[in-house]
């Protein structure tokens, strides 16, 4: 399972390295980025869940 | 003062000025979503405005068919030439692509959240310095004393601009975002004052260069370029205005509520662990910001005949309350965990303030309420509301209780 973002949707709304500073984290410019792979397990999918689904542009992908 | 006809229907002669629109727009929006859902206006010489979620993204998202040339709906339309297109007169919030990314990537990292969350404990002695001039009065003003005060000190000092100078900000910022319906001729008065302001705070940061945003502004290039006087200003009027009156506006609606709330401040108070979902909760439900758009030309779109210069009041509040996407949509939860709202826009336009907006909603809740934790509405019917496309009570006067 892993978590990404996609670059070109994100805007820098900043909800997901606020909800979930452990798999989120920020650039220079305020964009989202993913930690290190973006590989999640069972506890950290639960969050990245909760990040996707507070991104108001959709711009966060879970493949499971 | 007003001769402008009242609003018998919304749905096809909309005006965001008219006081039942001011005083309460939740219901209009509910209906307009629920018959049109993109509502006419033959006001300001014509207009548009999508009530639904949807429409709103879909606008906010489409730089293709339409411009924000200007942001703020009114009875002049600013010619194409009239500027230094695709410029505009705010940069980067009046810009198009592909100037737009230049423009906003040169003020991003300013606003990112390293150098804003430097800015918290200034914030929250900013904050206390207010609570401890309210001092133990029964009746205190949420708005006029405490949630106008908080933004121009921090922009103030972001901008590097003298201490003593922050009524003059907050007129300014009046003048701009609230002077919507004066004629052209009385607009371009009102602007002169604040055009000359920033000018001499230009030259004396060029002589006194120092470590604030202006200076940033006049240091930074663009592939080797210096910015031209007309794009840091336009950004710096850019900083004023939209971190003013939107701000205030956020903090003492979040205020209101907890003063019309108790469940819902005994709630803050006791588990300060909600504040991050409070906060956005605060930000859905009462979103101070509506922005505008021109249609670039003659179009079908979202099934309307939509005319080239056709305004598009951009409801990211009236987004925000659309059951479409928000279960529950009129109801304020206080804890609900998922909230895509859009207070900040959509697209590539996003508040690029957002954390400096975010920062001083908590601290100045948190501060508030620490001080006093318990507090109602002193006179539910005092409380004014602003006109325009910021909304966020002005006259808020709150009785402590002890």
């Amino acid at each position: 399972m892993r978590v990404s973002i996609d670059t070109e949707i994100c805007q820098g709304q900043g909800r997901c390295f606020s909800i979930a500073p452990s798999i989120f984290d920020f650039d220079e410019l305020g964009n989202g980025v993913v930690i290190g792979d973006g590989t999640l397990n069972e506890e950290t999918l639960s969050l990245a869940r909760l990040a996707q689904s507070n991104c108001p542009e959709h711009a966060i992908f879970i493949e499971e | 003062m007003d001769t402008k006809p009242p609003v018998t229907d919304f749905a096809t002669d909309w005006d965001h000025t008219d006081p039942q629109w001011v005083a309460d727009p939740y219901p209009i929006w509910d209906d307009l979503r629920s018959r049109c859902p993109v509502a006419h206006t033959n006001r300001y010489g014509g207009g548009w405005f999508p009530a639904t979620h949807e429409g709103v993204s879909t606008i906010a998202k489409d730089t293709e068919n339409f411009t924000s040339r200007t942001v703020i709906l009114g009875n002049g339309r600013p010619g194409e030439d009239a500027l230094p297109a695709p410029i505009g007169v705010a940069p980067p919030i009046t810009s198009d692509p592909p100037f737009h990314a230049i423009a906003r990537r040169l003020l991003l990292p300013a606003f990112a959240p390293g150098p804003i969350n430097a800015l918290e404990p200034q914030i929250r002695a900013l904050c206390q310095r207010l609570l401890d001039q309210l001092g133990d009065h029964e009746i205190v003003n949420g708005g006029a004393q405490y949630a106008q005060y908080i933004p121009p000190g921090v922009i103030k000092h972001m901008l590097g601009f003298p201490e003593d100078d922050e009524d003059l900000f907050r007129e300014f910022a009046h003048i701009i975002v609230e002077g919507v319906d004066h004629p052209e001729e009385q607009r371009i008065e009102e602007f002169a004052p604040i055009e000359e302001y920033f000018i001499k705070q230009i030259e004396d940061h060029r002589e006194n260069p120092r470590d604030d945003l202006t200076t940033y502004l006049l240091n930074v290039d663009i592939a080797g370029q210096k910015l031209a006087d007309e794009h840091i200003f336009g950004t710096m009027v850019l900083t004023l205005v939209a971190g003013i009156d939107t701000t205030w506006s956020a903090i003492g609606a979040s205020l209101w509520h907890l003063a019309s709330h108790p469940e819902d401040l005994k709630r803050l108070v006791n588990e300060p662990d909600l504040m991050p979902v409070a906060i956005e909760e605060f930000l859905r439900f009462y979103a101070p910001v509506t922005m505008a758009r021109l249609v670039k030309h003659d179009m079908e779109y979202l099934g309307c005949p939509m005319k080239q210069d056709d305004w598009i009041l951009l409801g990211f509040p009236a987004a925000n309350r659309d059951p479409a996407v928000f279960e529950d949509a009129d109801k304020f939860i206080i804890d609900r965990a998922e909230n895509r709202h859009v207070a900040f826009g959509l697209g590539i336009h996003r508040c690029a303030g957002s954390n400096l907006a975010r920062l001083e909603l908590r601290v100045a809740i948190e501060e508030f309420i620490k001080r006093y934790p318990r507090f109602e509405l002193a006179d539910p019917s005092a409380v004014t509301w602003a006109q325009g496309q910021i909304r966020g009570p002005r006259n808020l006067p709150l009785r402590i209780l002890t």
